[in-house]
């Protein structure tokens, strides 16, 4: 019998080690897991590398566990904030490197990394500061730079709904990087609003295959990122 | 020398509607933030456009009233959007394969500089304590079919934005077709950048001396 229903946040991301590399799925505050991160900071890894298309704002969610001093590394698109000065006081002190990716390329490494491919071709970037120290090729006549898959140990994402086999739908644009991101990780760990036995889910509309999903964890009232900045509420 | 008293141009709202005169009807647009956004306001009549947005969706509608936007239904500026009847939603490696892919008609971009080649500055300013952070523009200009910038012609202090070569650090290389500014609309061709129309009431001459390099009529 498969299940892989946890019964918390913090037992899902209990075994996460000192200088873990993760993704943590969002574009902004859609789909960004915050009571995963949470159970994160509470949890106590840290010397991480964390992959992200941002870098959260306020202090909760990611750029709370940047706060709390976590984050070694970086590897994400667009690490300016609206409402965050975490994230560029740790670069500005050096305390936190980053590793600026386009976000196509960001994504495609990741999905390269999930999918078995090692590398690949990209037009993205040629002849700007991005491409330096890259490989380059020419096909048909047009410039491409090598970029590398991304794998990372475990992935933080949120979703809408599972079912306990780990089948994920996810809720409008709250998808971004989820789908590619579970792929790419050793243990992929999904939280979602509700989770139903199998069958629960039309098959047809299942966005994220099971296989791709080693820990399920419910939070039924996830909290949006914006309401806590707004209430000025911080992690811890 | 730099011309610093100003000239009665378009306005922005005004360029957003040129531009919206040249998308042929059924095209896939990509709007960037800022100017380029307001395009949106603009669709000629009798013709449909459908809306990229990079984080997952396609078939963007205009944003619900202040207060009544769903956190989850974003577009690529973060503001809060609507789904048209007929919106797909997809993750960002298929949103991205739209891009690279060439499946997307037509992005419109904001620009720090252009060059006469054609090449595109609108990231950074290369300062060193600025934050870097770049997006997606560099895969939108390598992969849409035609690449737009819509821009005021000049910089506030009155320095061109249109240029030989650009002094900051690019985005991508000979990616822009057309440029829109409050003044002119020019297009980058193989000979630099030429003339294909002036805002009423400006003339040839006013626009030349604003553009740092040779401007064909």
């Amino acid at each position: 019998m498969i299940n892989k229903q946890l019964s918390s946040p913090a037992e899902a991301v209990a075994d996460v080690f000192d200088g873990a590399t993760i993704m943590v799925s969002g574009f902004g505050e859609a789909g960004s897991p915050i009571e995963l991160i949470h159970a994160l900071i509470d949890q106590g890894a840290t010397d991480l590398t964390i992959v992200s298309n941002n870098t959260g704002s306020g202090e909760v969610g990611l750029a709370a566990l940047l706060k709390a001093g976590r984050v070694s590394k970086v590897i994400c698109s667009f690490p300016r904030t609206a409402n965050s000065t975490v994230f560029p006081e740790l670069y500005r002190s050096g305390k936190t490197t980053l590793e600026l990716v386009p976000q196509g390329t960001l994504a495609e490494r990741i999905r390269a990394g999930g999918a078995g491919i090692p590398a690949f071709y990209t037009p993205a970037a040629v002849g700007t500061p991005l491409a330096e120290g890259k490989e380059s090729r020419q096909f048909d006549g047009r410039d491409y730079i090598l970029e590398h898959g991304l794998t990372a140990d475990f992935a933080l994402i949120k979703g809408k709904a599972a079912d306990t086999y780990g089948n994920v739908i996810y809720n409008k644009t709250a998808r971004n990087f989820g789908p590619p991101m579970a792929m790419a990780a050793k243990n992929s760990i999904v939280q979602v609003s509700s989770v139903v036995e199998p069958g629960g889910i039309d098959p047809e509309i299942i966005v994220t295959p099971g296989i791709f999903v080693d820990r399920v964890v419910e939070v039924a009232n996830p909290v949006h990122e914006s309401e806590l900045v707004s209430a000025g509420v911080t992690y811890p | 020398m730099i011309e610093q008293q100003t000239l009665k141009g378009w306005t922005r709202e005004e360029m957003a509607q040129r531009l919206a005169q040249d998308i042929p009807n059924g095209s896939y647009v990509n709007l960037g933030i800022g100017i380029p956004e307001m395009v949106a306001k603009f669709v000629p009549e009798g013709r449909t456009f459908i809306y990229h947005t990079e984080n997952g969706l396609l078939g963007m509608g205009p944003s619900p009233e202040e207060g009544t936007g769903d956190p989850e239904l974003i577009n690529a500026g973060k503001r809060h959007v609507s789904a048209i009847p007929g919106a797909a939603f997809f993750h960002h490696a298929d949103s991205f394969a739209m891009i690279r892919g060439g499946h997307i008609d037509l992005c419109v971009l904001g620009a720090m500089q252009v060059s006469q080649q054609g090449d595109l500055a609108n990231w950074s300013t290369g300062a060193p304590d600025a934050i870097p952070a770049v997006g997606g523009a560099m895969d939108l200009v390598a992969g849409v079919k035609s690449v737009y910038v819509i821009t005021q012609h000049c910089t506030k202090t009155g320095e061109p934005k249109l240029v030989e070569s650009c002094t900051f650090p690019l985005t991508g290389c000979k990616c822009i077709d057309r440029i829109y500014t409050d003044l002119a609309v020019i297009d980058v061709t193989d000979v630099g950048f030429k003339l294909v129309e002036l805002c009423p009431g400006v003339e040839f001459e006013e626009v030349q001396q604003r553009t740092g390099a040779p401007l064909l009529r």
